[in-house]
């Protein structure tokens, strides 16, 4: 893993320093709410409906276990004993007070975290493939260059104050498990011809109330230019984006506005000014940083046990079959680790389980851990013949739960019990979601099904992306539930088509049921999943499923 | 005809814990809506609104929401604001835990 070098460390405690000062002047009443915000923004701490939030960068995804338990200790001093881990693969503390958050930024800083630029109109925490270093299907481990970007964008100068947001996401593997096509910018490593890596770089995605799938601005990037490459982009995009409307501010819309290719163009151009500029210090940098992302020493030893274990155990072998993937290493398998527990809040662990997690990597997992944008954890390099071990401490830890990929893994945002953008609540509808399929127990039947809630038009909870999206409204001060049905956040990346009219709470999990059900009578055979199912036969049969009054209706 | 003017209550959320707070008659910051000023005039709830956003040592983000009179007082009418008057629903925190 990366190491701060004196640099890193330095301008990390002095932005601490800064925002001490800050507070104490807001507290004083030297500044006011709106001399402040911008302030408390650039450090991550937002005003929500019940509390100050404070959102936490884990860069592109990645801890190590003295970090984990770092989170762990916050959560106990200054919150409430627990952290969220969200879709933008980072943490957010949601009960903390505001004299407080700088001595939480210090203890961040202890381990080399800190929440730079988890707010504001800035390039965002980079995100990566959760299984970044450990897939099997990867051309090279990704973090070296998120880490790079992540040096690059942190207080640059040039682009502190962005028309909107900025969000990049890279993946070094042929499985996109990034979402990179709903990003501003998405980088996939590629080869070309010549066998040589390189990034297809996709540009303009995203999602919120226009969704938008990326478009490819460069089929290959060879891996030297990313860094002018990236700067041209963002440049164009500091100099077009529109700063006339908030909902018309994202490169999603600019690049619309505008056409790919006056875009394609404009970035061209711009990299060919500036390239020159970039005269290898940054590939001085990648190479050191990508020695710090080598591979750990990967043991060559028997799996013996593991399947025996699994023959003897049934619980352990339905946790196997849902929540391990293909390692790249010979007897290793990736981990993940379910923060969907049937009923509970998706993304919350307490401080207990994150110390659990913690001593997990460390003793079985080369001291790693990843947060994945789905909400879960992932412990990306454990030996076959220690499965045994991790799962039964898992378990003791009420993390233990098989339901990866299956419709209880569901992805939700804080939504209106948390946020103050919300328009609905999220988290107990997919509270009930998972308790109903786990009271139905079809849940490993139904297979591969991904449901994504996001409580506003902003789509944190990325419900266009969900096989099965829905989306909470506000419908004259009653909360509205929408469903999209077909979206998909993959390599294939499409956006989820609105199925009819919003159902209220009390209808829309069994909405959900009815609709889940029936896909089992419509596919063809249990192989076809979900979303294959929809992409076979359109949205019609699912429609007369959830409309079945509506249809009869019709028909008449 | 002008629009009916719907009943308010001065609302923010306190400055270092961050929780909801009303402004009560007599200029202080309650963490119980029941005990807030209920504005029935227009004119009146603007001006009201004018001086919380002038504590800004106290609270921060003070608009005006809409409540109805209740038995023990105001109360909210729309969702959001109740539940901002209780706390989470996924915990026992906020508000409702005391």
């Amino acid at each position: 893993m990366y190491k701060y070098n004196d640099f890193d460390e330095a301008f990390v405690r002095s932005r601490v320093a800064q925002f001490r000062g800050q507070v104490e002047r807001r507290i004083d009443g030297s500044l006011t709410e709106d001399e402040f915000k911008p302030l408390r923004l650039m450090n991550g701490l937002y005003l929500q409906l019940h509390a100050y939030m404070l959102r936490v960068a884990v860069p592109y995804g990645t801890l190590n276990s003295a970090q984990m338990r770092q989170l762990a200790y916050i959560a106990d001093k200054w919150d409430k004993g627990y952290g969220h881990f969200t879709t933008r693969q980072n943490i957010q503390y949601n009960w903390p007070k505001l004299q407080d958050v700088p001595d939480m930024l210090e203890a961040l800083a202890d381990v080399e975290m800190h929440a730079i630029q988890t707010s504001g109109n800035t390039i965002r925490n980079v995100t990566a493939d959760h299984f970044a270093g450990a897939a099997a299907d990867e051309i090279e481990d990704p973090r070296a260059i998120a880490e790079l970007l992540r040096q690059w964008s942190t207080d640059h100068p040039e682009f502190q104050f962005l028309p909107r947001k900025f969000k990049i996401a890279v993946t070094g593997a042929a499985e996109d498990r990034a979402v990179t096509k709903a990003h501003d910018i998405g980088l996939r490593m590629v080869r070309n011809d010549a066998g040589e890596p390189g990034f297809e770089v996709i540009v303009g995605g995203g999602l919120g109330r226009t969704p938008m799938v990326g478009k490819v601005l460069r089929d290959f990037l060879p891996k030297a230019d990313l860094l002018p490459y990236c700067e041209a982009i963002v440049s164009v995009y500091n100099l077009l984006g529109r700063r006339d409307n908030k909902y018309k501010a994202r490169i999603k819309i600019t690049v619309h506005e505008n056409g790919l290719e006056k875009i394609q163009e404009l970035v061209e151009d711009r990299f060919t000014t500036i390239r020159a500029g970039f005269s290898g210090h940054d590939q001085e940098l990648l190479s050191e940083i990508e020695t710090a992302f080598a591979p750990p020493a990967f043991a060559a030893k028997p799996t013996d046990g593991y399947e025996a274990a699994r023959l003897a155990n049934p619980a352990f072998r339905s946790w196997t079959d849902t929540n391990l993937s293909e390692h790249k290493a010979d007897g290793y398998a990736i981990v993940s680790i379910s923060i969907k527990k049937h009923g509970a809040t998706p993304g919350d662990a307490t401080s207990d389980q994150m110390r659990v997690m913690a001593e997990l990597a460390e003793k079985y997992g080369h001291n790693e851990l990843r947060i994945s944008h789905e909400q879960n954890v992932i412990l990306p390099h454990v030996h076959k013949s220690d499965l045994a071990k991790v799962y039964a401490a898992l378990r003791e830890a009420d993390l233990a739960t098989a339901n990866i990929g299956l419709v209880s893994d569901i992805i939700a945002c804080p939504g209106m019990d948390y946020c103050a953008l919300a328009t609905a609540r999220s988290i107990p509808i997919a509270q009930e979601i998972a308790t109903r399929f786990d009271e139905l127990k079809i849940e490993h039947d139904i297979g591969q099904l991904k449901i994504k809630i996001s409580g506003c038009i902003n789509a944190c909870g990325h419900h266009h992306v969900g096989h099965i999206g829905i989306l909470g409204l506000d419908r004259a001060g009653v909360e509205n539930y929408q469903i999209t049905l077909g979206g998909d956040g993959t390599q294939t990346t499409s956006i989820g088509e609105r199925a009819g009219p919003g159902f209220s709470a009390e209808e829309i999990v069994p909405a959900i049921e009815r609709l889940v059900t029936g896909y089992l009578d419509l596919r063809d055979s249990p192989a076809e999943t979900f979303l294959q199912t929809y992409r076979r036969l359109g949205m019609e049969p699912f429609k007369a499923i959830l409309y079945p009054a509506e249809d009869k209706a019709n028909a008449a | 005809m002008a629009r009916s003017f719907t009943p308010k209550v001065v609302t923010a959320n306190a400055l270092l814990e961050g929780d909801a707070v009303w402004l009560t008659e007599d200029n202080t910051w309650t963490r119980d809506i029941r005990e807030a000023e209920l504005i029935t005039d227009e004119a009146h709830g603007d001006l009201r609104l004018l001086e919380a956003q002038a504590r800004a040592d106290e609270i921060a983000g003070a608009y005006l929401a809409d409540a109805k009179s209740g038995e023990d007082g105001p109360e909210p009418t729309h969702f959001r604001e109740a539940f901002r008057t209780r706390g989470p629903s996924n915990y026992h925190h906020g508000k409702q835990a005391g």
